[in-house]
């Protein structure tokens, strides 16, 4: 290894093409953007609230801006958060770390994806402030009404959000390639694909299971772009086109997409949780074929999203019979991650807290889907808050929980120093607890019939009733309060950063590659390249004076 | 379940209701047994000085048990579930019985338009009654609709008759539905539609066919 030149700041930090530089500028994206998604959620949650009243920090909340306030929370949530912070930015940061080699093998083709990546996310922070006002055609921006400025009334909101998501998409094909190849070509020697730590599988299904689905959409979304700006009618039933059409692009790019996220996330389980009970992970090669397994079924389910849609309802069954499938694979993951912990030795640091947090609210999320993927009770649930708690259970877990344990289990290798553990059980106790308040009221206000995207239900006298109103309220509080208390955490993240005890290569006494480099690791990764000698999760073997055995190390 | 929070007012009503309540005793089951492993297994193996971890992989037929089993039960569950489900499926929606009267449901930015068929029962005849935003239907009468819309898709929604049904422009899409229980309802749409989204409510109305009748005398007296 050539020691690394003496760099200025730019190319250091701006344009650098080391994939942990690229890694943690996506992560501070992605949590800039949180931050961002957050408080569109804390205005319209407060104008659910106390319809009408002025929003502090905000104003009075206008229609147009309340379909403006959920259409981007959405989109930014899972374009800008999810998917920055569990794939490009965790992916990136320690994939090369993970498979010991030295950086990505198209690192110009990484630093491209997020300068893409960096103009979409301008693109559609601008897209807010334009004449109009964002784009509030819902996160799914079905047509007519996403099509044409005479419905939507957001003639400059609608391209720019248009082109900001599919500028997205594109940085993350970019990234997918990287990250498949890389996994692909190189590994460390010795470490076969059974060696491979289970969130590097994870995040190389979930950018084919991307790749493979997001080209339709990415063609659905030069064509609805093309109805906004050219006048052309693919979408427009006045003039031979078909609204539907986009609704199968949207939803076969849609519904993968859920396990796109997902399973990194179930990735960043399965290290921590085999960490802090210092157990060998339960069936491993059964984990690694159901992630495929659901990969592949995640193409066959998307329909499920339009039962209602005036699809033929004979195919409706089909739908429900898929999507019905692949909650066995999910299950059985489920299973055997509770499994691990089985005669393990747990110990509840913040990062494991945060991962059993993950299974647990996982859980809810998982049997509520069943609820939906039926398709006669889904005649009811459907675009209720049925189904915003139910996908809130999926993605909070997915985005927040399982990014706040990758966060603070990677954190002492992120930067070579520790989080403060009172300060991060304080935050994740102030943050589950309201989760779960925010939640399970939306339950059931779905079950109650209250629909979706709606800035006052007044008009409704079914819905505009005290226990119901009470609802709203308990889960605007409770969102408030857990929003407050993520305060905690940036406190103790900058605190821990500059401040923080310092932290040895292998703080956690881990197997993984990334854990044989120093804290935080220098340009090309490791001092000695590794040779891997077994697989990743070799704890408490029997035999040996300690507990763990990392891949590395001769016998 | 759902009936403790909205009435049921028609027949598809009591099959969702029932499908809800199967599908909530089987997943509860699931969700009750794993959380309760899920905390056993965080309490009974924190980590207590001098104890060491066990080494199981996992591989082993008589570990992998552990998974099996209970994934044998779920697929059990999941089947008896789509069995559930496409009966109602069928007997709510794909199955349209014979209508008695039909009706005409016209969508737009942001208003409904109902044609009821008028005292005749026929649509497109003369006595056809135009309203915005105001349903009235018979009880213990099969309804076909028509649905369509003007400009872009929303969404027919009807909670208290569990019937939810997108109106796509440039289509008609028919269903169906009986009342059976009097009373006036909200009707919401359910598909982001606009600024007017939460402008559209539409009440339902549904009565005997004494006050239907009545109903129809009143507006023709208005000249309606």
């Amino acid at each position: 290894m050539q020691p690394a030149h003496e760099q200025s700041f730019w190319s250091r930090y701006v344009f650098s093409t080391d994939h942990k530089v690229i890694g943690l500028q996506y992560l501070f994206t992605g949590l800039f953007m949180g931050v961002v998604g957050a408080f569109l959620a804390y205005v319209f949650r407060m104008q659910l609230a106390f319809p009408g009243e002025h929003v502090p920090l905000y104003g009075v909340v206008t229609p147009l801006q309340y379909n403006a306030l959920v259409t981007n929370h959405g989109a930014i949530m899972i374009f800008w958060v999810a998917m920055p912070i569990l794939i490009a930015g965790l992916g990136n940061f320690l994939i090369p770390l993970m498979i010991g080699c030295d950086d990505m093998v198209f690192p110009r083709l990484n630093r491209l994806s997020y300068q893409i990546f960096f103009v979409s996310t301008v693109l559609i922070l601008v897209s807010l402030f334009v004449p109009g006002g964002g784009f509030g055609g819902a996160w799914t921006a079905y047509p007519p009404l996403s099509a044409s400025a005479q419905f939507n009334h957001t003639p400059w909101g609608a391209p720019l959000w248009l082109i900001a998501v599919a500028l997205e998409f594109v940085a993350f094909l970019l990234g997918g390639i990287n990250f498949i190849t890389t996994v692909m070509n190189a590994r460390a020697p010795g470490m076969g694909p059974m060696q491979i730590p289970i969130f590097v599988w994870m995040v190389v299904i979930a950018s084919i299971v991307f790749m493979a689905s997001v080209g339709p959409l990415v063609a659905g979304a030069i064509m609805l772009l093309f109805d906004q700006l050219l006048g052309t009618h693919f979408y427009d039933p006045k003039a031979g086109g078909d609204p539907l059409l986009w609704q199968h692009l949207f939803w076969f790019f849609g519904h993968p997409e859920v396990y796109v996220v997902l399973l990194p996330a179930l990735g960043v389980v399965a290290e921590v949780i085999t960490v802090f009970s210092r157990k060998k992970l339960f069936a491993y090669k059964t984990i690694l074929y159901t992630s495929f397994a659901t990969g592949v079924i995640s193409f066959f389910v998307w329909a499920h999203h339009q039962f209602v849609a005036g699809i033929d309802p004979r195919m409706a069954h089909l739908f429900t019979i898929t999507t019905l499938i692949i909650s066995i694979p999910i299950a059985e993951m489920t299973f055997a991650f509770i499994a691990t912990l089985y005669g393990g030795s747990i110990e509840l640091r913040t990062p494991m807290l945060w991962a059993l947090a993950f299974i647990a609210e996982f859980l809810i999320g998982g049997v509520t889907g069943i609820f939906l993927g039926a398709n006669a009770t889904d005649i009811y649930l459907h675009d209720s808050y049925f189904v915003v708690a139910h996908f809130h259970y999926t993605f909070f877990p997915i985005a927040i929980i399982a990014g706040f344990a990758a966060l603070t289990f990677w954190f002492p290798k992120m930067f070579g120093r520790h989080m403060n553990e009172t300060l991060g059980k304080i935050h994740f106790w102030g943050t589950i607890i309201p989760f779960n308040l925010i939640f399970i009221p939306l339950f059931v206000l779905g079950a109650a019939g209250e629909h979706r995207r709606i800035y006052s239900y007044e008009h409704f006298s079914q819905l505009f009733t005290p226990g119901l109103q009470n609802l709203r309220v308990l889960a605007t509080v409770a969102l408030v309060v857990m929003l407050l208390f993520q305060f905690v955490f940036f406190y103790n993240f900058i605190r821990s950063l500059f401040w923080g005890e310092k932290a040895e290569a292998n703080p956690w006494r881990a197997n993984t590659l990334e854990w044989a480099a120093p804290s935080p690791p220098p340009h090309g990764n490791f001092a000695e390249m590794p040779t891997v000698y077994r697989g990743p999760y070799e704890y408490s073997v029997p035999g040996r004076p300690v507990d763990f055995w990392p891949q590395h190390l001769p016998q | 379940m759902i009936s403790w929070l909205v009435p049921q007012a028609s027949t598809s009503a009591q099959h969702i209701d029932w499908l809800f309540t199967l599908i909530l005793v089987t997943v509860g089951f699931w969700f009750l047994l794993a959380q309760a492993v899920l905390f056993t297994f965080i309490v009974r193996f924190r980590r207590k000085p001098g104890n060491s971890a066990a080494y199981i992989t996992g591989e082993k037929k008589e570990e992998k048990r552990w998974i099996s089993v209970p994934h044998a039960f779920v697929i059990v569950c999941d089947v008896v579930l789509i069995a559930g489900a496409i009966w109602v499926w069928k007997s709510v929606k794909q199955d349209l019985p014979p209508a008695d009267e039909r009706i005409r449901i016209i969508a737009q930015q942001w208003a409904w338009v109902f044609v009821h068929p008028g005292p005749d029962g026929q649509l497109d005849t003369d006595d056809d009654v135009r309203t915005v935003n105001d349903l009235h239907v018979k009880l213990d009468t099969t309804y076909h609709f028509e649905l369509t819309s003007r400009d872009v898709v929303h969404s027919f929604s009807v909670p208290a008759f569990r019937l939810k049904q997108d109106a796509v422009p440039g289509r008609v899409v028919t269903g169906w539905f009986r009342p059976t229980r009097r009373g006036t309802y909200d009707i919401q749409c359910a598909e982001i539609c606009g600024i007017g989204h939460a402008l559209m409510p539409a009440r339902l109305t549904v009565e005997t066919a004494e006050e239907h009748a009545a109903w129809y005398g009143s507006r023709s007296a208005q000249g309606g």
